[in-house]
């Protein structure tokens, strides 16, 4: 099970075997995937195909029925404090950013690192003014979420995230919801952690970054991964029908 | 005039339903609070405990909880709220019977006044709460609890002043509070009935007036902007 993944590197997220089900519907079917440390994995597939249950799931904010899922060699535990902990580790950025709305910025990002982590107030509004300072939003650090632009809104919470200093950090299209200016800030930013060797795995119609940054794509459809290779592979020479199919659509806008 | 202020101590009824709306206010609030935590527990024997609490004390008649609360409670079962050697012990003992009481069928309201401030909150706000590793009470207490009481403020404050007219109803276990004087001015000095019911009238509004004009503002200042 912690064999290394192809490229040789060591394991860091391992999902094997999973399975999850909306009622009648099955949404994950089989779904084995290693993401290795350091490794950035885009998830491409059309609306529907369970990108973002699989996000979801990662981080247990959905159950599962069958499979299992590791972080860092250490099964997902069951609701409770030790679910809490992992999850710590495991960053979250929504397509709808989150930000707590009762709290200034600094307060977002300060809550995580005081409340879980047990820093102190001083020391994690310092990080916070550094991780602030790092996604160019730290002029808005006593506004609120409210009176920032999404893209603005955006950077606080991947900074919000990396404030926990996350194993890994899962994007579920994280610029989905800006507008077209915006949208590249935000890429920049994960680029940028991305350069600096964070394990990510990012959902995302942005073809642009995929290319740019993924180390491999995973292409899905109706609960299934259907393709699991490198960016070039998998653009220039997509193997199913259903990944061709995506493609041309996506391409040809 | 005078009368009624020296010989049925109108001023001591308004000050007695004034504690009686602070105390149960507190209580309720307290307590209300408790069971919309019971009713948002991931825990189903958690969930259906609040459940029935609201679904009983919010249909119970109110009159029906102050009465049982001193022949039952104190009557029957003999709990005491009060040094029962002191000189006050009646007083005293009914007027605490009946903030219990009142806090217990309040709390039903304010809890679910919470609920409806709770669902204000768009999901995101939870999950967003939980992926950063907080607790199932310390997202309460840090995420949902602060924004759903900003939420939640008109129908509190709508809480109040209901709570603040319920008081009266504490007259049937003989608290000395605004409607206990009406019933001794009916039946010591019915001349005076037409200005003791007029003034009391005006007690109420002097109460409840200013509340209803803070919450339509505080509502407005403290709503959370998304
Ligand atoms: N809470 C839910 N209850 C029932 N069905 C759900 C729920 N959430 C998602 N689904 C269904 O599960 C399937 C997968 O949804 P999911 O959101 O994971 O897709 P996605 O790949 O992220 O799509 P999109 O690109 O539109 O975001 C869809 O058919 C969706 O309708
Ligand atoms: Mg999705």
């Amino acid at each position: 099970m912690t064999q290394p993944t192809s490229d040789g590197r060591d394991p860091l997220v391992v999902v094997s075997g999973l399975n999850k089900h909306y009622g009648d519907l099955h949404v994950l079917k089989d779904i084995n995937l290693t993401v290795g440390r350091g490794e950035v994995v885009v998830v491409l597939g059309p609306s529907g195909s369970g990108k973002s249950t699989l996000c979801r799931t990662i981080n247990r904010l959905e159950t599962f029925e069958d499979g299992s899922i590791t972080i860092d060699g250490k099964p997902l535990p069951q609701e409770g404090k030790s679910l809490a902990e992992l999850r710590a580790d495991v960053g979250m950025v929504f397509q709808s950013f989150n930000l707590f709305a009762h709290k200034t910025i600094l307060d977002n990002v300060t809550l995580g690192p005081i409340k879980v982590r047990k820093m102190d107030k001083k020391k994690a509004e310092e990080l916070a003014q550094q991780l602030l300072q790092r996604v160019g939003v730290e002029k808005q650090a006593n506004k609120y979420p409210a009176q920032l632009s999404g893209g603005q809104q955006q950077r606080v919470a991947i900074a919000r995230s990396l404030a926990m200093q996350p194993k890994v950090m899962l994007f579920d299209e994280p610029t989905s919801a800006l507008d077209p200016e915006m949208i590249n800030e935000v890429l920049d930013v994960m680029s940028g952690l991305a350069k600096e060797g964070m394990t990510m795995i990012v959902v995302t119609h942005e073809m642009g970054f995929a290319r740019r940054a993924a180390d491999r794509v995973v292409f899905m459809a109706d609960g299934e991964i259907l393709e699991d290779a490198t960016p070039e592979e998998f653009f220039n020479n997509p193997r199913t029908d259903r990944a061709k199919d995506f493609l041309s659509k996506i391409l040809t806008h | 005039m005078s009368t009624l202020f020296d010989q049925f101590s109108f001023w001591s009824a308004f000050w007695m339903t004034i504690k009686l709306t602070l105390g149960a206010a507190v209580g309720s609030l307290i307590l209300g609070t408790i069971v919309a935590v019971l009713r948002l527990s991931p825990v189903p024997m958690l969930r259906f405990l609040g459940t029935s609490y609201v679904n009983i004390f919010r249909n119970t008649p109110l009159t029906l909880i102050i009465l049982a609360s001193n022949l039952v409670l104190w009557a029957k079962l003999g709990v005491v709220m009060a040094n029962s050697k002191s000189p006050d012990f009646f007083n005293t003992n009914n007027f605490r019977l009946a903030v219990l009481g009142l806090t217990v069928y309040h709390a039903s309201y304010v809890c679910e006044a919470l609920r409806s401030g709770v669902n204000t909150i768009p999901l995101g706000q939870a999950e967003a709460a939980r992926s950063i590793g907080l607790t199932f009470g310390q997202s309460l207490k840090e995420v949902i609890l602060p924004q759903a009481f900003r939420g939640a403020v008109v129908p509190l404050g709508n809480t109040l002043i209901a709570l603040t007219k319920n008081t009266t109803v504490a007259v049937t276990i003989g608290v000395a509070e605004m409607a206990a004087m009406l019933a001794k001015v009916t039946e010591d000095d019915p001349g005076l009935l037409n200005q003791a019911f007029v003034l009391t009238a005006l007690a109420f509004v002097v109460l409840t007036l200013p509340v209803g004009l803070a919450v339509s503002w505080l509502g407005k200042r403290l709503a959370v902007k998304r």
